[in-house]
C-alpha cells in the first residue's frame, strides 16, 4: 500500500530555478509538508515540557504567577485602575493573551537558527519553521484559556455569549507575532543580535500593551498612534468578549488587524525572499 | 522557464548551466551586527574573515559551481568526486532544493530523497519512538510508511530494547544506527546521499554501501557523492570529477577516479610563499612554506615505504601573544584520514618566522598518493580554528623492494604498512600418534 502511494507521486517534478514567485507562497510545497508541520509542532511542545516537574502546568502557572505579582505590587499598592474587572482578574486575562503574543514571537523569532541543523542539512519550507513555533504557542493558550475562565468563574463573573468571539481577537496577536516574527527569524539567520534583542522587544511591548494598566490610563490624544499596537486592539477586545460590557472597541479592533496583517505581509515578502540563501548564512 | 526541456526522455535529473557564487566571508561563524560595523570599521577584514580570501586573490565573490550541466538517465548510479571544495556539496545542497543556485536550471522526475547526514533532525530529549516518526517526517515519509516500515526499522536499527529511552542515553553506535535504519527506509525514485559513509565503524560503512548498492540494484537512480574511490568505482555506473566548481571529467567511473587521482591531484610536496604580505593566513599567521621530504636526503628524491621522512612547516607569527598549534591530517587517496597530528604548547611561541616539523618513521605508510590538510588553532578561551589549508601538500610514497613482502607481489592490504617484527617459538613436540614426518625424515 505503501508502494502505490508513492507511485501517486513518483510523477512529481521539481523545477529548480535561480529564483520563485513570492506569490505563489509556495503553497502547494507547504500543502505536501504539512505533516512535518505536525511533527515539528509537537517536537517543539515535548521537548518543553520534558524533564520538567510540572510538565504542562507550566502553562497555567507562568501568566499567573506573573499576574499574581503585578497584583500585589501593582493593585494593592499603587492602586491601578482596573476598569469594571476585579484588578486580579484584570490583571490575568490579560496575561493570558500577552503569554500567547510573547511565547509566539520569542518562539517564532529563534525558529529558523534553532533548527540551524535542518536547515542547513535537508529540504523543507522554512515558513514551517516559524509556523509550528506558533502553532506550538497556541495550543498552549489552548490550555490556558479555559482555565481563565475557571478563574473569571471563581470571581463570579461568567462571560457572556459575546465570549464566542473570541477568536477574532487572538487573529490579531497571531498576525502581528507570526509577522514580527517572519522578520525576526529571516533576520536573525544574518544578524545573531536579534536574540538579544528579542528579549528587551518583548519588555518593551509589554509596557506599550494595556496588561496591568486600563487603557484609560493613557492619555486621549495618545490613543490613536497607541492602538497602532495590535496588542492593543487585541487585549482591548478580549477583555470586552469576556465580560461583554460596554461598547465594542471597533477602532482599536480594527486597527489591529490592519497593522497585524501589515506586519504579516511585510514579513512574509522579506522571509520569502531571504530563504533561499538561509542555508548559506546560518 | 527559459529552457525547454526535452520532454521524451528518460531522464531523472537534467541540470543546466548551474552556477553558484558566494560572496567571499558570507558565513564568518556568529555574524553579528557589531562584527559587520567593525569589520567594515577596520579596512584589513577581509583576511580575518576567511583564509579563503587569500586564495581567491582578494576576489569578493568566489563561484563554488559554475556552469554545470549534467545529465542523469532513470536507474544510473553517478558518482561525484573532486577535492575538497571543489562543488561537490553545493551540488547536492542545489539539488535537494537546500540553497538556491544564482544561475542556471534543473529539474528532477520523480521522488527525490537528500541524505546529506544521517539523523538529520534528530531531538536528543525525544524517545528512539519518537525520533523514527520525526525523522521520516523530515525525510519525507508519510507517517503510512514510517507505521508501515516501523518493525524493519527498529529490526535494522538493534535499538529495539530502548525504543522509550530518550536518545540522549544512546551510544554513538546506538545512534548512527538508528538513524541509518530511518535512512535505509526511505523508498524514492532518485537518492542524493553525500558522505553519509564517512562516519562510523568499518561494519557500519559497509552496511551503508550495501544498502545503496541495494537501491542502485533496484533500478533508482542515485547521485553519490563521496571522497571514497573504492566505493566509487564498485557502485557507480557513471562518474564526473569536479574542480573548481566545473565538471572536468566525466566516463566509466575507474577511468574517472584513475585519471582523478593521476591528473587532479598532482604532487606538489612543497609550497613557498615569499611575500609576506600576500602569503595566505591571517592576522595572526601566514604561510612561508610547508614541504615533505626525506630525512636524511635531498627533497629531490623519492620517498619510500622504507624512508623515513620530514613534514615542515614556516609559518610567520604575527604577534607574541597568541598561543597557536599546528595540527596535520594525512588522508591517502581513497580518502581515508590515515592520522592526524598536532602541536601541543605550553606556552606562546614569539612572534617571527617559526619551524615546525614532524618526522614520520620508516615502515608505517603504505604506498600510495598521500594529501596533507594544515589546520592552525588558536588556543585561548577554548579552541578556535584559524586558519584551515585542505590539500596544501600532495605527494607519492612509492612501493620500495623488501624481505617483508617475501614471494608476495601484488598491492600491499591495509592503510598503514608498519613493520612489526613477528616471532616464533617452540612451545612443544607433537604427539607421538601424529609424529610421522619425524620417522620420515
Amino acid at each position: 500500500m505503501a508502494a502505490d502511494s508513492q507511485r501517486a507521486t513518483a510523477n512529481a517534478t521539481t523545477f529548480i530555478g535561480s529564483s520563485d514567485s513570492f506569490w505563489t507562497l509556495g503553497w502547494a510545497d507547504l500543502k505536501r509538508h504539512r505533516e512535518l508541520l505536525y511533527y515539528l509542532t509537537w517536537r517543539d511542545i515535548k521537548v518543553r515540557y520534558t524533564q520538567t516537574l510540572l510538565g504542562v502546568t507550566w502553562v497555567i502557572v507562568q501568566p499567573l504567577a506573573v499576574a499574581l505579582a503585578l497584583a500585589v505590587f501593582l493593585g494593592r499598592t499603587i492602586h491601578l485602575p482596573s476598569d469594571s474587572f476585579p484588578y486580579p482578574v484584570f490583571v490575568y486575562s490579560g496575561m493570558v493573551l500577552w503569554q500567547l503574543f510573547a511565547q509566539s514571537l520569542t518562539e517564532s523569532s529563534n525558529s529558523v537558527v534553532r533548527n540551524e541543523q535542518l536547515v542547513s542539512k535537508v529540504y523543507f519550507p522554512r515558513l514551517l519553521a516559524p509556523l509550528s513555533a506558533i502553532l506550538a504557542s497556541l495550543l498552549d493558550f489552548a490550555i490556558s484559556f479555559p482555565v481563565l475562565v475557571l478563574f473569571l468563574a471563581c470571581f463570579r463573573i461568567t462571560p457572556t455569549a459575546s465570549v464566542v468571539l473570541f477568536p477574532l481577537f487572538v487573529l490579531p496577536v497571531i498576525l502581528c507575532s507570526l509577522g514580527a516574527g517572519l522578520w525576526l527569524s529571516a533576520l536573525n539567520v544574518k544578524f545573531r543580535d536579534v536574540r538579544h534583542t528579542v528579549n528587551f522587544l518583548v519588555q518593551f511591548w509589554f509596557f506599550a500593551t494595556p496588561v496591568a494598566y486600563p487603557i484609560s490610563s493613557v492619555p486621549v490624544r495618545w490613543r490613536l498612534i497607541y492602538e497602532l499596537n495590535p496588542m492593543v486592539g487585541a487585549l482591548q477586545g478580549f477583555r470586552w468578549a469576556l465580560h461583554g460590557e460596554g461598547a465594542f472597541p471597533t477602532r482599536s479592533v480594527v486597527l489591529a488587524i490592519f497593522t497585524g496583517t501589515t506586519l504579516l505581509l511585510t514579513g512574509l515578502y522579506y522571509f520569502r525572499r531571504t530563504e533561499d540563501t538561509f542555508a548559506d548564512f546560518i | 522557464m527559459r529552457t525547454s526541456f526535452e520532454s521524451g526522455g528518460r531522464h531523472a535529473i537534467y541540470c543546466e548551466g548551474i552556477g553558484k557564487r558566494y560572496r567571499i566571508g558570507m558565513r564568518p561563524r556568529h555574524r553579528t551586527l557589531r562584527d559587520a560595523i567593525s569589520h567594515t570599521a577596520l579596512a584589513p577584514f577581509r583576511r580575518l574573515v576567511s583564509c579563503a580570501s587569500s586564495f581567491a586573490n582578494d576576489e569578493r565573490d568566489l563561484w563554488a559551481l559554475r556552469d554545470v550541466s549534467l545529465e542523469l538517465r532513470e536507474g544510473e548510479v553517478l558518482g561525484v568526486i573532486g577535492r575538497n571544495g571543489s562543488g561537490k556539496s553545493t551540488l547536492l545542497k542545489i539539488l535537494s532544493r537546500i540553497t538556491r543556485p544564482t544561475e542556471g536550471e534543473a529539474e528532477i522526475r520523480g521522488r527525490v530523497g537528500s541524505l546529506l547526514e544521517v539523523g538529520a533532525g534528530f531531538h536528543p530529549e525525544l524517545t528512539g519512538r519518537e525520533n523514527i516518526f520525526l525523522n521520516g517526517a523530515i525525510l519525507g515519509m508519510a507517517r503510512r510508511e514510517v507505521e508501515g516500515s516501523f518493525d524493519e526499522i527498529v529490526e535494522f536499527s538493534e535499538c529495539g530494547r530502548f525504543l522509550d529511552t530518550p536518545i540522549k542515553h544512546y551510544s554513538s553506535g546506538m545512534y548512527l544506527r538508528l538513524a541509518f535504519a530511518v535512512a535505509a527506509h526511505l523508498d524514492v525514485d532518485i537518492l542524493l546521499v553525500d558522505e553519509v559513509l564517512a562516519v562510523g565503524d568499518a561494519g557500519f560503512q559497509k552496511k551503508c554501501l550495501g544498502k545503496i548498492g541495494d537501491v542502485a540494484g533496484r533500478g533508482r537512480t542515485v547521485l553519490f557523492v563521496s571522497h571514497n574511490m573504492l566505493a566509487v568505482d564498485s557502485l557507480c555506473t557513471r562518474a564526473i570529477c569536479l574542480h573548481e566548481g566545473k565538471v572536468v571529467l566525466e566516463g566509466p567511473p575507474l577511468s574517472v577516479t584513475s585519471r582523478y587521482l593521476q591528473n587532479w591531484l598532482p604532487v606538489f610536496r612543497e609550497v613557498v610563499h615569499d611575500d609576506i604580505e600576500t602569503a595566505p593566513g591571517n592576522d595572526l599567521i601566514r604561510l612561508h612554506r610547508a614541504r615533505v621530504h626525506p630525512l636524511n636526503g635531498s627533497p629531490a628524491n623519492q620517498l619510500t615505504v622504507r624512508t623515513p621522512f620530514v613534514v615542515e612547516f614556516e609559518c610567520w607569527k604575527l604577534g607574541a601573544q597568541s598561543r597557536l598549534d599546528l595540527a596535520a591530517e594525512i588522508y591517502n587517496e581513497h580518502g581515508v584520514n590515515v592520522f592526524a597530528t598536532a602541536e601541543n604548547r605550553e606556552s606562546p611561541a614569539p612572534a617571527g618566522l617559526l619551524r615546525s616539523s614532524f618526522i614520520v618513521p620508516a615502515d608505517l605508510m603504505n604506498n600510495g598518493s598521500y594529501r596533507l590538510h594544515l589546520r592552525i588553532f588558536l588556543n585561548g578561551v577554548g579552541v578556535t580554528l584559524v586558519a584551515d589549508w585542505e590539500d596544501l601538500l600532495a605527494f607519492e610514497i612509492h612501493d620500495a623492494a623488501s624481505e617483508l613482502r617475501g614471494a608476495y607481489h601484488g598491492q600491499w592490504p591495509g592503510t598503514v604498512r608498519p613493520d612489526l617484527q613477528w616471532k616464533t617459538e617452540f612451545l612443544e613436540a607433537l604427539p607421538a600418534s601424529m609424529a610421522k614426518d619425524q620417522s620420515l625424515n
